[in-house]
């Protein structure tokens, strides 16, 4: 059996989801025997590759960059998971969505700045008016809450959707967990 | 016609950036530049929030230095309740922020920058990670990951949660240290010690075949700042900052988090989320200083510890006064771990450490506070305002990475000139040339409070900005 092809993303996250990834410590190198790992923040694939088996994705969507990212993400994966509360439910980034980028903008590099005072708009991508859920731009196969999913709810995970067993989410992680 | 050099995304980085390379029409480098391409508006969406809601916010800043936010807004909110914490909760809240240390710079050396020690700058980019790691160097790999447990186990132990523990509040910490868990801890010290030194000489004994990239990552001239402690050791979550010049002399010392905006300033540049800290007396960009690892050790007379002291000695051989070349940000990486495995064992014989007295208690005492401390990757400073309700007026945050920004900017340049010669250059060329932002272990989530990712991506453009020419990797 050929191995698995695993991606994961980070778009408007804390990177939280990753770290947690990264817990199964040992058994990471262990999964490895079944998935190759072709695109993450921890390999230097700089193109996301044609056909991946699984995409893990943390973080809202919340740029420009993002909303393309995700589009291309899931039209080169066949399962994508919805990867942390961020991803799942928008969480923290969007606790912007009330206020608007123009004033989240303002406070960090005009009010509590103390030279060159300007909006940075060169090569960095335009945030979205609102923080959204991957969810609302494509279609999420599986959804995994929490702040971040444990290490034990991505060993579990990840061994059922390699493995084709079953797979009960709820009994593992929840929002905010 | 002028040609851009794209690299997109930076990998093995904690967040996301892109590199550009500016050449003119003879294809000579003329610019470079470090783009930062997320932002959040932790400073701004605080506002109207409970000031005690702050320590778990602003912990969501960043997965991977999650305690440091822990720990310095904790301290900016006690600043506004105008307590003293109970002497046990300084010394689990000191532990923790020294376990997130050890877990980050495991996670910086090991999983991140240890591809390009170990297995080469110009070996197989499709090998070059942790998984290659493991499979070529199976001891130093298996360590690495050991190292990086141990750090984020003690968290766990200590706050319940490996990430985002609620533990650290205003005031103290939520619950004593069992008995069993401080055992457990001592149980877990000798790997530690072992893999650390495992690391440490595997490092000395490579470290001399990087003497070409140690000669031009980001090998210049600088000031530093750190925090230390009143007897000149080094100092991770109390003590006051010392800022240093390129020849070791003290510029300013004793800055509390009170003063410090009075000290620092922040510029913006249009190329990037993340501001540009600079010594304001100096202004911008001359003000431009280091911090994180290499700046600790430049700043510090000593650990404090037996081991980490006779690291620090070596070190400090390395130059004549601070040492400027940042590929040693690795070296002092490690050094920074021995002396976080070997403080921690200290903080353990505390005869105080089991008290059950861990918070103190207040209400809003004043409309203002401030608190600092050292993260992984360098100092790290928020500071509040509220109204008399305690909810959130107002914040600033400046992080580790804003204050290398500048660093990491002249550092891209200077390499690229290096690495990209009449418009050529190779795989393994741009590889070092991300490598150099590798060395700081900026951590992009955080400098922005925020992040993502894409291709890389090499466009030829023409002088009326028409793409000519893409080689997309």
């Amino acid at each position: 059996m050929s191995k698995l092809k695993l991606a994961t993303v980070w778009l408007d996250g804390c990177s939280g989801c990753h770290m947690s990834f990264l817990d199964m410590d040992e058994r990471l190198i262990q999964l490895a025997e079944f998935v190759d790992v072709v695109y993450s923040p921890i390999v230097d694939t700089k193109v996301f590759p044609d056909e991946v088996d699984i995409a893990l994705v943390e973080g809202a969507v919340a740029s420009v960059d993002d909303e393309k990212k995700i589009k291309k993400i899931r039209a080169h994966s066949k399962l994508l998971v919805a990867m942390g509360d961020c991803a799942v439910a928008g969480n923290v980034p969007s606790m912007r969505n009330p206020i608007g980028p123009e004033a989240i903008l303002d406070r960090a590099y005009i009010e509590n700045a103390d030279f060159q005072q300007q909006i940075p708009c060169v090569v960095v991508p335009k945030l979205l008016k609102v923080v959204r859920p991957i969810h609302e731009f494509v279609k999420v196969d599986v959804f995994l809450p929490g702040c971040p999913p444990s290490a034990d709810t991505f060993h579990t995970t990840l061994t059922a959707l390699v493995t084709g067993g079953a797979l009960d989410i709820p009994a593992l992680t929840r929002f905010g967990a | 016609m002028s040609q851009t050099i794209t690299i997109d995304p930076v990998t093995r980085l904690e967040g996301h950036g892109k590199i550009t390379i500016q050449l003119n029409g003879q294809g000579e480098v003329e610019d470079a530049h470090f783009h930062v391409t997320q932002v959040r508006g932790f400073e701004r969406f605080s506002q109207g929030r409970p000031f005690y809601e702050m320590p778990a916010l602003m912990a969501r800043i960043c997965g991977i230095c999650p305690v440091s936010h822990l720990i310095a807004s904790a301290k900016a909110c006690e600043a506004i309740m105008s307590v003293r914490i109970p002497h046990t909760a300084a010394q689990l809240r000191r532990m923790l922020n020294l376990a997130q240390m050890v877990q980050s710079h495991a996670l910086s050396f090991f999983y991140l920058s240890s591809p390009d020690l170990l297995l080469g700058m110009d070996s197989d980019p499709a090998n070059r990670h942790i998984f290659g790691v493991v499979a070529a160097k199976p001891e130093l790999g298996h360590a690495g990951i050991a190292l990086r447990r141990f750090g984020q186990h003690i968290i766990e132990l200590l706050g319940n949660k490996r990430i985002h523990p609620g533990w650290v509040v205003p005031g103290g910490v939520t619950e004593p240290l069992a008995p069993a868990k401080r055992d457990e801890i001592l149980a877990m010290l000798p790997e530690a010690y072992a893999g650390i030194k495992l690391a440490l000489t595997a490092y000395k004994q490579i470290a001399e075949t990087f003497k070409p990239e140690i000669d031009i990552f980001a090998n210049f001239p600088s000031l530093y700042m750190g925090l230390i402690n009143e007897d000149e050791s080094i100092e991770f979550t109390d003590g006051t900052l010392r800022l240093i010049d390129a020849t070791g002399n003290i510029v300013e010392d004793g800055i509390t988090a009170n003063r410090f905006s009075e000290v620092i300033g922040e510029a913006v540049e249009p190329y990037s989320y993340t501001k540009f800290a600079y010594y304001k007396p100096l202004g911008y960009p001359e003000g431009s200083y280091r911090v994180g690892p290499l700046a600790r050790l430049n700043i510090a007379k000593s650990m404090g510890t037996p081991l980490a002291d006779a690291e620090l000695a070596e070190f400090k051989k390395l130059a004549v006064g601070p040492v400027q070349g940042s590929f040693h940000y690795h070296y002092a990486r490690l050094i920074d771990i021995l002396y976080g495995i070997e403080k921690i064992e200290h903080i353990l014989t505390d005869p105080l450490i089991l008290d059950k007295h861990v918070r103190a208690v207040a209400g809003v005492n004043r409309l203002e506070g401030a608190g600092q401390a050292e993260a992984p990757r360098g100092t790290l400073h928020h500071h509040y305002k509220v109204d008399e309700n305690g909810l959130i007026t107002w914040a600033n945050l400046v992080i580790a990475t804003g204050q290398n920004n500048n660093a990491m900017n002249k550092g891209v340049l200077q390499a690229a000139k290096e690495y990209v010669k009449d418009g050529k250059f190779t795989e393994g060329a741009l590889n070092r040339v991300e490598a150099v932002i590798r060395t700081f272990d900026p951590c992009l989530s955080c400098s922005t409070h925020a992040f993502g990712q894409m291709p890389l991506v090499l466009s030829l453009v023409s002088d009326q900005g028409d793409v000519v020419d893409q080689l997309i990797r």
